[in-house]
C-alpha cells in the first residue's frame, strides 16, 4: 500500500524534475541517498525500536541507535555517519505507580533508560545527536516509541554496490550470541503483561566501541577497494543480510565458521541471531588477505563464513551437512500478497463553543502550554548528548543568548572545507490524528518542512522520511486511518515536490493486560513521524530563532485560521477533541516557504521561528526569552482570511500550518515586505529592550509577561536532577 | 629543526575526535599523521619522528575501568620513556578531553608516589555526561599552548571531567609548580565541580598540556553558539592553542612575542 502512495509520489516528483532530479537511490538500499555536492551524496534513515525499549529501555534504545548507524554504514559501499536524530513518545512522567497497568515500567524509568541508551551509543561512537523531539500521551503507557535516525555522507562513486559471483561472504565485527533471537518477529507482535518474561531474549545487547572499530576499518577498506558490497546485520541477522546481498547470485553459508560469543548455539540460532555490531561484506578472494590484515591491525575480528555461489540458491551448511536450501527467487518473491480490509469513518466533529473559548485565559494558558511536557524545554536530555563531536555543528539544538532556546532544526556542515550544509528537523502531532489522520499527516509534513525552512534550508531540496507507528492493522478501522494518512503523504509530498526518500513502519502497537478478570487493550494514538533532511548552499546564511536586537521589526508570515482542534491551548484547558483540526493549503505553503528562503538567502532575516504547538503566543514567547529581549505585538494586525472573524484567543493560540515569525532590521523593511502580498505577511510589532512581552489587540492589552517568568515556566517541567 | 612540525594524532578503539583535531593542527600549519595505538605499541620508536604528540578526545576502549584508563596502561607500558623525554627535547604533548584523562593516568602531568596518583579526573558532580560551552581563563603556568591567551570560549563534552586531588598539599604543589594552565572563568562556568575551577593542567615545563574543553570544536566561526547574534569571528578561540604549538617550532625566541588578545 505504501508503494502505491508514498513511493509513487517520489517517482512522480523524480519524473517531473527530470534532469534536475537530485534523488540518487530511494527505498532501495539501507538508507535513502540524495545528492549533496559534486563529490558527495548524503544518506538518511530513521528506524523504530519500540518493543525492545518497552521491556528494556536502555538496551532497546542503545541498540536502536546502534542499528540505524549500521544502516548508514551498510548503505552503498558504506557511508560515514555524520549526525543522529532521536524522537521519543512516552506516557506522562507524572503517572502514579498505582495507576500503571500490570507489566509496564513507569514512564520516568523508561525515559531515563531510553535517554541513557541513546546517549551512551551516540557519544561513544562519536556521532553527534543534533535533533529530536519528545511527545507525551498516556496511550503510550504500554508501548513507548523510540525513533532513531542517522545521516551519512558517501562519495558519489561509492553510492552503489554489486556483489560478484564467487565473492567470499565475510563477517566483520561483533561475535554471534543468543541475544536478539526472534527480535524481528517480536517487533511486530502485540505487547502484553507477560512480554517482559517471554520476550526478553529478543532484546539485543549493544557495544558502541565495537561498532566504532568496525566503522574505522570499513572506511579504510572501502577507500582501498577491498570489497564489492556491504550490508548490516539488522533484523534477522545473517539470514537477511546474506539473503539480501545474494539475491541475484545465490549463496552458500558455513554456519560453523561464525565466531561465537560462547559455545552451544544451534545452527538456527547462529542464522537468525540479531547480535549487534556485525557487518557482512562481499569480498573478492584475492582481496581477502589484505582485508584480514587491515582488520587484525585494529583488533577487529574478520571471518569468512561462506561464498556467493552462482547457483540461485541459498544453501546453509553446518560442519559440512546441508541444513537448509531455498531458491533465492522463492525467498524474495514467493510470499503471496496479503489482502486486508480497510474502512474509514470520519470522526464526528465536536463544536468549540463560545463558552469554551471564554474559559481560555491568555495568561494562564500561555504558561500552561510552555510547561506542557510536549513543549517544555528538553535541556535535561539535550545536554547529555554530545551534539558537537566531528566539529560540524552550525546551528545547535539549543540557541540564543544563554544557549537555551529551542532551535527549529539543526544545521550541520558535514565537510569542514565546504560551505554547503544540511538541516535536520521533524514533524509529528498525534493529537491531530484524533480528528483526522489525513490532516495529521499533512500537518506533520508541513511542520517538518517549515522547521527546515525556518533555519534556512532550500525548500526545493528537502527530502523526507516516514515512520508510521499504528495500532492493530488487521482491524479495518485502524488500517483505514493508516491508508488515509498515506494518501495525505502522497498528495502533500507531490504538491510540495518534497520526495520521500526512505521509511519504516511499526504496526500492531497495542498493549493487553488482565484487570479484575477482564482483558483490556490500550492502543497507541496513530503516530506518524516525518523527518526532514534539507540543504543550504552556504551555512553562513542560516538563522536562529532567538530575538537579536531591540528596534527590529516582527512579522507574522502565513494565514491564521480558526483551527483550534488538537491545539495545546485546548489540551491544557481540558477541551481536547473539540474544534477544527489544522489543514494544509499546499499552494499557499509552497509560496510561503519559497519567500522565507528567498528572504533568508538575501540575508534580510535576523531571526525566524515556526509556529507550532501553542501557536503565535508560544512562538513569540520562545523567541523573546531565547534572545533575552522583550517585544510588543498586536494580534489585530495578523493576516487572516477576510471571511473569518477570529476572536483574540484564536489569534493567540490557533495552530494553523505554514506560519513563521520573522525578525527584520528596519532598513530591510521594504525588501522583506516585497517577498509576499500583505494577505500573507504583516508587521505585527517590534523587539524591545525591556524584558517584557506585551500582546495587544488594538487598544486592548491581552498579555503583559516578564520573559524571565515565561522562561521559568518553560524550563521547570524537566528540571530533573 | 624543520619549521613545519609533524604532529602525531594517536588513535585507539573508541577515539572519535581524531579527524577534527588533525584538521585543527593542519589549519595552524602543522603536518599530521593518525596512527593506531596497536601500531605504536608494536613499534614505539615511531613516536620519535614527531615534534608534537596529541591524544584526542573520545571514549578509548569505551572508558571501561575508568575514562582513559586502558589506553593509559598501554601508553605507560610502551611509550612512557619516550614521551617523558619530550619536554627536554623541546617537543610538545597535548591531551584533549579523553586525552587529558589519559595523560593524567599515565603520570605525564602529575607523577604518582608510593600511595598512587595524588590527582585525577572523575565523575562530574551532576553525575552525567554534559555538553555545554564554558568561559575559560589561563592560570599561572608556562604552558606553551596558551601563550598570549587572555580568555577562551570553548565547549566541554564529558562525563568524567572533575579534577580532584588527594589533599590540600597536592593542590598547593600543583599551584606552586605553575601547573594550573587553564581554569573555568568562575564557579558558574565550572561544569563538573573541579577543584579550584581547574580545566587544564600543564607539566612544570609547560610542554605537556591536558585540558577537558575541546579547542578543536572551535576552529571555525560557525561553531560558536552565538555567531548568528554576534557575527562571524575572524579568529575562533580554539585555533590559538594549535597555532601556539606550531609557532613554538617556528620562532627560535620562544615565547612568542606577538600576544594574541581574544574577546
Amino acid at each position: 500500500m505504501l508503494k502505491e502512495t508514498i513511493f509513487a509520489a517520489t517517482q512522480s516528483i523524480r519524473r517531473e524534475l527530470s534532469d534536475d532530479d537530485w534523488c540518487v537511490s530511494v527505498f532501495k538500499d539501507n538508507a535513502g541517498i540524495v545528492k549533496f555536492n559534486d563529490d558527495h551524496n548524503i544518506t538518511f534513515k530513521v528506524e523504530t525500536h519500540n518493543r525492545p525499549s518497552a521491556i528494556e529501555p536502555y538496551g532497546g534504545a542503545n541498540t536502536g541507535l546502534g542499528g540505524v548507524i549500521r544502516d548508514t554504514m551498510g548503505t552503498g559501499m558504506g557511508a560515514k555517519p555524520v549526525c543522529s536524530t532521536d524522537v521519543f513518545c512516552f506516557a506522562s512522567p507524572d503517572r502514579s505507580y498505582e495507576s500503571l497497568p500490570p507489566g509496564v515500567l513507569h514512564p520516568q524509568r523508561i525515559i531515563k533508560g531510553v535517554v541513557a541508551g541513546v546517549r551512551d551509543y551516540g557519544n561513544r561512537m562519536g556521532i553527534p545527536t543534533v535533533n529530536g523531539a519528545v511527545y507525551f500521551d498516556d496511550r503510550y503507557i504500554g508501548n513507548p516509541m523510540v525513533f532513531c535516525g542517522n545521516v551519512g555522507l558517501i562519495p558519489t562513486d561509492k553510492s552503489f554496490k554489486e556483489p560478484q559471483p564467487n565473492d567470499l561472504i565475510v563477517v566483520l565485527g561483533g561475535r554471534t550470541g543468543r541475544d536478539g533471537i526472534h527480535g524481528a518477529t517480536f517487533s511486530s507482535v502485540e505487547l502484553t503483561d507477560k512480554s517482559e518474561k517471554v520476550s526478553s531474549g529478543a532484546v539485543q545487547i549493544g557495544n558502541a566501541i565495537v561498532e566504532k572499530m568496525v566503522l574505522d576499518v570499513m572506511l579504510q577498506a572501502r577507500d582501498q577497494g577491498l570489497y564489492n558490497a556491504v550490508t548490516d546485520c539488522g533484523a534477522g541477522g545473517f539470514s537477511s543480510a546474506v539473503g539480501e546481498m545474494g539475491e541475484d547470485i545465490g549463496a552458500e553459508v558455513w554456519l560453523e565458521q561464525a565466531p561465537l560469543k560462547y559455545s552451544g548455539l544451534s545452527y538456527t540460532e547462529i542464522w537468525i541471531s540479531e547480535a549487534q555490531e556485525r557487518m557482512v561484506f562481499a569480498v573478492p578472494e584475492e582481496k581477502w588477505p589484505e582485508l584480514k590484515h587491515l582488520a587484525d591491525s585494529e583488533s577487529v575480528e574478520a571471518t569468512v563464513i561462506g561464498r556467493f555461489t552462482p547457483t540461485g540458491n541459498l544453501t546453509l551448511k553446518f560442519d559440512g551437512t546441508e541444513v537448509g536450501c531455498l531458491p533465492m527467487e522463492f525467498l524474495h518473491g514467493g510470499r503471496p500478497p496479503v489482502i486486508r480490509n480497510a474502512k474509514y469513518r470520519p470522526a464526528q466533529p465536536v463544536e468549540l463553543t463560545e463558552s469554551d473559548l471564554k474559559r481560555i485565559d491568555p495568561h494562564e494558558t500561555l504558561h500552561a502550554i510552555l510547561s506542557a511536557p510536549n513543549v517544555a524545554s528538553k535541556q535535561w536530555i539535550i545536554r547529555q548528548y554530545d551534539h558537537e563531536v566531528l566539529a560540524g555543528s552550525v546551528i545547535k539544538p539549543l540557541v540564543g543568548v544563554k544557549n537555551d532556546g529551542p532551535s527549529d532544526a539543526a544545521v550541520v556542515q558535514p565537510l569542514l572545507d565546504c560551505a554547503r550544509g544540511i538541516t535536520i528537523s521533524c514533524g509529528m502531532n498525534p493529537l491531530y490524528g484524533d480528528f483526522d489522520t489525513y490532516h495529521m499527516a499533512a500537518s506533520s509534513i508541513d511542520e517538518a518542512v517549515r522547521n527546515c525552512v525556518a533555519v534556512g534550508a532550500d525548500p526545493t531540496r528537502i527530502g523526507i522520511l516516514d515512520n508510521f507507528c499504528w495500532g492493530y492493522t488487521d482491524r479495518p478501522e485502524t488500517l483505514g486511518s493508516l491508508v488515509r494518512a498515506a494518501i495525505a503523504c502522497q498528495e502533500v509530498a507531490k504538491e510540495f515536490k518534497t520526495p520521500f526518500i526512505s521509511g519504516k513502519d511499526s504496526l500492531n502497537n497495542e498493549f493487553s493486560f488482565n484487570e479484575n478478570g477482564e482483558r483490556k487493550t490500550i492502543s497507541i494514538p496513530s503516530t506518524l513521524l516525518i523527518s526532514a533532511l534539507g540543504q543550504t548552499p552556504d551555512v553562513t546564511q542560516c538563522v536562529t530563532m532567538d530575538m537579536k536586537k531591540a528596534g527590529n521589526l516582527i512579522y507574522l508570515v502565513g494565514v491564521t485560521r480558526c483551527e483550534m482542534g488538537g491545539s495545546h491551548a485546548l489540551l491544557v484547558n481540558q477541551l481536547h477533541g473539540k474544534g477544527n483540526v489544522p489543514q494544509v493549503d499546499t499552494q499557499r505553503s509552497v509560496q510561503i516557504f519559497n519567500a522565507i528562503y528567498s528572504g533568508i538567502s538575501q540575508r534580510l532575516v535576523r531571526s525566524c521561528h515556526d509556529l507550532s504547538e501553542g501557536g503565535l503566543a508560544t512562538a513569540i514567547a520562545e523567541m523573546c526569552f531565547a534572545g533575552g529581549l522583550g517585544a510588543t505585538i498586536d494580534v489585530a494586525s495578523i493576516p487572516v482570511l477576510s471571511e473569518e472573524n477570529l476572536i483574540n484567543v484564536i489569534r493567540l493560540f490557533s495552530e494553523s500550518n505554514s506560519r513563521f515569525l520573522v525578525e527584520v532590521q528596519p532598513e530591510n523593511k521594504a525588501d522583506f515586505e516585497a517577498l509576499l502580498p500583505p494577505a500573507l505577511l504583516s508587521q505585527i510589532g517590534t523587539v524591545c529592550e525591556s524584558r517584557t512581552l506585551t500582546v495587544l489587540s488594538g487598544g486592548e492589552t491581552l498579555l503583559t509577561e516578564s520573559i524571565d517568568g515565561l522562561k521559568q515556566s518553560w524550563q521547570k517541567t524537566f528540571d530533573w536532577k | 629543526m624543520d619549521s613545519q612540525p609533524l604532529a602525531l594524532i594517536v588513535r585507539s578503539p573508541g577515539t572519535n575526535c581524531d579527524l577534527e583535531t588533525s584538521i585543527a593542527f593542519q589549519m595552524a600549519g602543522a603536518e599530521t599523521e593518525c596512527i593506531h595505538i596497536n601500531s605504536l605499541v608494536e613499534n614505539p620508536e615511531q613516536v620519535d619522528r614527531f615534534q608534537i604528540v596529541c591524544f584526542p578526545g573520545g571514549f578509548s576502549y569505551g572508558d571501561d575501568l575508568s575514562a582513559g584508563q586502558i589506553l593509559a596502561f598501554e601508553v605507560a607500558n610502551r611509550l612512557f620513556d619516550r614521551l617523558r623525554r619530550f619536554p627536554q627535547e623541546g617537543k610538545l604533548i597535548l591531551g584533549i578531553c579523553n586525552g587529558f584523562q589519559v595523560l593524567m593516568k599515565t603520570g605525564l602531568l602529575v607523577s604518582p608516589d608510593d600511595r598512587g596518583f595524588p590527582a585525577s579526573l572523575t565523575w562530574n558532580t551532576n553525575g552525567r555526561y554534559t555538553d555545554r560551552w564554558v568561559h575559560l581563563v589561563p592560570g599561572e603556568s608556562r604552558c606553551v599552548f596558551l601563550q598570549g591567551v587572555k580568555s577562551l570560549y570553548l565547549p566541554i563534552a564529558h562525563g568524567e571531567g572533575r579534577f580532584v586531588v588527594r589533599d590540600e598539599a597536592t593542590l598547593d604543589s600543583i599551584v606552586n609548580g605553575g601547573q594550573v594552565a587553564l581554569q573555568y572563568a568562575d564557579d558558574s562556568e565550572n561544569p563538573n565541580g573541579s577543584i579550584a575551577n581547574i580545566a587544564g593542567l600543564s607539566d612544570p615545563t609547560g610542554h605537556v598540556f591536558g585540558l577537558m574543553p575541546h579547542p578543536e570544536r572551535h576552529i571555525q566561526a560557525t561553531q560558536h553558539p552565538h555567531w548568528t547574534r554576534e557575527g562571524l569571528s575572524e579568529h575562533p578561540d580554539g585555533r590559538l592553542i594549535f597555532e601556539n604549538a606550531v609557532r613554538y617550532f617556528q620562532n627560535s625566541t620562544f615565547p612568542a612575542t606577538s600576544a594574541v588578545s581574544v574577546k
